[in-house]
């Protein structure tokens, strides 16, 4: 299995998702911002960090790189991109998720660990979850919280694309230890063709125990084994469907 | 020319490039000629104390600096410790006191920036960050926007950098009301053979400014943090750079890509007196000279002289020194990542740094006095009246003035013992993907990728021991972060440090300054762990008015297996015991400072051998696996050390003490006992099966094993005396420091 992921000027996470993969026994590859080039990889990762530091709004320069423009016709033709914390706010900026991530509802910076539950197993990237599986995994962000129209909410919910829910660690409602403030709680979504997930929180942070956990091994394992069921998902430059 | 017939500038100049006559004089004597006003900024800067280290280097000589792990002592951008299977860590810790006591921020964001750029100069990839902090009392408001600024600021600039901020400190006390103290320390790892050095080489190679553009920020920096704030200083405030975080981002990936790369020669960031000192040092460390022409730097302000561009502090800027021929490749690497360069100079081999300003030579000096030639102070030292009085004083006049209970709530909810994790949530303290023990245990432990190794990194010091014996103080500092270290069950490695001092032309100060050297290298040589980098912040004073003496110490221990750390946690089951001395004092204790608001009574006392002892002995447990868990039995006292036990397991412990020690009731001998403040001390944990073996351990290095009680419950009990439901100190702990 070859993960790309993504390198943008001030992304900083990109290190970590190729260790947590690689831990899984899969491939990185390194995909630079100004090339529009996937590099054949099976799925891509936009990783967390600062890109273009943030400037104007998180993810906002970001949507404009070259790579952009290879990314979101592989997701276009079905492909798996994967975006995390940064990553989720530069799917929001490009349009391939709905939304948008706004500064924490603490107006601070917040790096702590936080519980996801698992609201659909009708995902790449949560098809080896149980619906209700609580995982922890831990967030680092200052504007994490998501907002959406009213309409768009309905939509996200009666379309299960509501990926990941924050909870309380028994499972429970998170209320007021929500680390952001986001609509409905929501940690991660999934586009229309449910093969683009954005989320917060940083699953590469939480993949052996010696780091305090394993549960964002899940997904790593989730979305090899969605790869696995031979053309489930197509790999970038070879899809039918947008030809080069 | 003599400097007898020459024309001594008037008073405010001199004062503005913190020179003093006699100075002056000396400077023209070595040139034989007046320095013009250009070469006067250079030379103000160069001989400053932040750059020239004028009153400090002839005490910071005593500093023991070898070791068989020393890879890199002093006098580099960071020093570095071997710390096994080819690679080693390299570290330093630097304030950056004035500006953030100006420009909270800014000063605390520049202060990270500037020590992020030391390790990576050195070619070694940052690993994590750690900020020790002092404000005035946290009620005040301007204290509270103090801290929020530097908090804001740290991680502004360390979250956008993609490097950890792992630990750290922060205390509150009067004596930093008017001159908070920030400073930065950061680790990094490299394989020995691409360790880099900043000392140019090869007459005829070019030289690479890399980076920001450079402006009038921070024009006289140096200078700025070498006097003594006023009320003048607000006006000061261009003199506070601006960082940019996402710029220093990239200039670390451009810089870490050419390491090892044949085409560079040196590599120098850009600090204090900015392109003056880092030219200067870079070709004096080289015995070579430079010759720069400011015509060609790159601005961001049109109409800056050259002196502001040899002083300017801009951040986000390194020089680089390419072999002839090869600048455009290098030039190539950095456009990679959207950064600018430009040859702005020559490297040659007269021993002199010339500046230029297109054809014109507007300065020329010779690199030897500028650097090695430095006037040193030797200011009169005192020890200051009215100690001995306070030493004297009886450190808990009258009885307890609460019941023990409420004294541990209490102390739990102040201000220097309370939870950090209000503040540590605010930095990403995992990016990496290497922390495997974060903030707020004793030291955080992190991981070394591709070995079973860990390093362990604390930063510490106390300034209420300080100030009633500074020798005392600075050795506890060393100690404490050395047991820091050890609970986790690292050995410590190699020491930097940071003496934050008031103004040291005050006798009284220079004693504390001269004092706190010698305990600092007598804790060192006792413990056996060099100091390989630091940094020194003298004229902390404002309005007259000095800070408590404060060296702060950075330290690096290593963990053969990192799988085998030690976290402050109790697990049900397992005993609790006290390893060294019960006995304590309440002499400059947090207990004492909350009771009586004063400083009392003679601080805690200190055995270098004992100290040893203890930690070898506790290093040694954790090694055979005897230990379950292990925390620094310090500020706060024995009540204290348990109930953070607790907390961090979740679990209570019910533990006694023998009623004829402690007697019953409130007196301040049981507060001595349960709050009192001592060193040598750990109270660690460990299974009913190991204690046989733990006690023959401890009989061995001739140190007390005192057993106190059993994890479990849900309450923290040392009987007879204290019983407090975990619950309640948990609330009283973590609402401490909430905003």
């Amino acid at each position: 299995m070859r993960f790309g992921i993504a390198v943008f000027p001030g992304t900083w996470s990109e290190r970590d998702c190729a260790h947590a993969v690689s831990l899984d026994g899969h491939e990185a590859v390194m995909l630079w911002h100004r090339d529009a080039d996937l590099r054949g990889a099976d799925c891509v990762i936009l990783p967390g960090g600062f890109s273009y530091g943030d400037h104007l709004r998180c993810g906002a320069i970001a949507r404009f790189a070259p790579l952009m423009d290879a990314v979101a016709e592989f997701a276009a033709g079905g492909g798996l991109v994967w975006g995390i914390c940064n990553g989720f706010q530069i799917l929001c900026e490009a349009h391939l998720l709905p939304g948008a991530l706004l500064r924490n509802a603490s107006l601070e910076f917040r790096c702590e660990p936080s519980w996801l539950r698992v609201e659909t197993e009708a995902s790449p990237f949560t098809a080896g979850c149980r619906r209700g599986d609580v995982l922890r995994i831990p967030v680092s962000h200052g504007e994490g919280r998501y907002v959406a129209d009213p309409q768009t909410l309905l939509t996200l919910e009666n379309e299960e694309r509501v990926a990941l829910r924050y909870v309380r660690a028994d499972g429970g409602p998170v209320g007021e230890d929500s680390p952001n403030g986001s609509m409905r709680d929501i940690a991660g979504i999934l586009s229309e063709g449910r093969n683009v997930l954005g989320m917060m929180p940083h699953p590469e942070r939480a993949c052996e125990p010696l780091l305090g956990g394993d549960d964002g091994m899940a997904m790593i394992r989730s979305v090899a084994a969605s790869l696995d069921r031979a053309g489930a998902f197509i790999r970038a430059g070879e899809n039918p469907r947008t030809p080069r | 020319m003599s400097s007898a017939g020459v024309d001594v500038p008037p008073a405010e100049l001199l004062a503005e490039v913190a020179l003093t006559e006699a100075e002056y004089r000396l400077a023209v004597d070595a040139l034989g000629r007046a320095p013009n006003p250009l070469e006067l900024g250079i030379i103000g800067a160069l001989w400053s104390e932040h750059c020239g280290y004028k009153t400090s280097r002839p005490l910071l000589s005593r500093l023991p600096t070898r070791g068989p792990r020393v890879l890199q002592g002093p006098g580099e951008n960071a020093g570095a410790v071997d710390i096994g299977a080819g690679l080693a860590c390299v570290f330093k810790i630097e304030s950056h006191n004035h500006p953030s006591a100006i420009e909270p921020y800014q000063g605390a964001a520049t202060g990270v920036g500037g020590i992020l750029r030391d390790v990576f100069t050195m070619g070694a990839r940052p690993i994590a960050l750690l900020d020790s902090l002092r404000f005035g009392p946290l009620d005040e408001p301007h204290q509270r926007h103090l801290l929020e600024g530097v908090v804001a600021g740290i991680g502004g600039y360390g979250n956008c950098m993609g490097v950890p901020t792992v630990g750290g400190e922060v205390y509150f006390d009067e004596s930093y009301r008017h001159n908070c103290l920030v400073n930065a320390m950061c680790v990094g790892v490299v394989e020995h053979d691409r360790l880099v050095r900043a000392a140019a080489a090869g007459p005829g190679n070019p030289v690479l400014l890399v980076g920001a553009d450079t402006g009038r920020d921070g024009i006289h920096g140096a200078t700025f943090a070498s006097v003594q704030l006023d009320e003048s200083s607000e006006q000061r405030r261009p003199a506070v750079q601006v960082g940019n975080p996402f710029l220093e981002k990239c200039l670390m990936e451009a810089c870490l890509e050419l390491v090892g790369d044949r085409r560079v020669v040196a590599v120098q960031d850009l600090g204090a007196a900015g392109l003056t000192s880092s030219a200067a040092e870079l070709a004096h460390r080289g015995g070579c000279g430079i010759e720069l022409d400011v015509a060609r730097v790159a601005r961001r302000e049109r109409g800056m002289t050259p002196y502001e561009v040899m002083l300017s502090e801009s951040q986000e800027r390194m020089l680089i020194v390419v072999r002839r021929g090869e600048e455009e490749g290098v030039r190539a690497a950095f456009a990679r990542w959207d950064l600018r360069s430009d040859v702005v100079g020559t490297i040659t081999g007269d021993g002199r740094i010339r500046v230029r300003d297109g054809g014109e030579v507007v300065a020329d000096l010779p690199l030897p006095m500028l650097v090695d030639e430095v006037p040193l102070r030797h200011p009169p030292a005192r020890r200051p009246e009215g100690v001995d009085a306070v030493l004297a004083r009886d450190p808990l006049p009258g009885p307890p003035p609460w019941p023990h209970d409420e004294a541990l709530l209490r102390l739990l909810a102040s201000p220097n013992l309370g939870s950090r994790h209000p503040l540590f949530r605010r930095y990403d303290h995992q990016v990496g993907d290497d922390t495997v023990v974060p903030p707020g245990g004793d030291a955080a432990v992190l991981r070394v990728r591709g070995t079973p190794m860990g390093l362990a990194l604390t930063t510490d010091g106390n300034a209420r021991y300080g100030v009633l014996d500074p020798r005392r103080g600075a050795a506890i500092a060393v100690c404490e972060a050395a047991r820091n270290l050890v609970a986790t069950g690292a050995e410590p490695l190699g020491v930097t440090n940071c003496l934050n001092f008031g103004n040291p032309e005050k006798p009284e100060v220079f004693w504390q300054l001269r004092e706190a050297v010698e305990g600092i290298a007598e804790a060192c040589e006792a413990l056996g762990v060099p100091v390989v980098s630091g940094n020194v912040s003298l004229y902390n004073d404002t309005s007259g008015v000095s800070i408590d003496p404060t060296p702060v110490i950075g330290m690096v221990g290593r963990l053969a297996e990192v799988e085998r750390r030690l976290t402050p946690a109790l697990r049900p089951g397992d005993e609790v015991s006290l390893v060294g001395p019960l006995e304590a004092t309440l002499g400059a204790s947090e207990y004492q400072r909350l009771a009586t608001g004063a400083l009392a009574g003679p601080p805690p006392a200190l055995d270098l051998d004992l100290e040893r002892r203890v930690q070898a002995a506790v290093l040694e447990a954790a090694g055979a696996g005897l230990l379950a868990s292990a925390h620094d039995c310090a500020e706060g006292g024995l009540a204290v050390a348990l109930a953070e036990c607790c907390l961090a397991g979740g679990v209570g412990a019910a533990c006694g003490l023998d009623e004829a020690v402690t007697g019953r009731g409130l007196s301040p001998r049981a507060a001595a006992i349960l709050f009192g403040e001592g060193q040598s001390r750990f109270l660690v944990s460990h299974s009913t099966e190991a204690a046989v073996q733990l006690r023959a351990l401890m009989d061995r290095h001739q140190v007390r094993l005192l057993r106190l009680g059993m994890v479990g419950g849900d309450r923290i009990r040392i009987d007879p005396l204290l019983d407090v439901p975990l619950d309640r100190a948990r609330v009283a702990h973590e609402e401490a420091l909430r905003s």
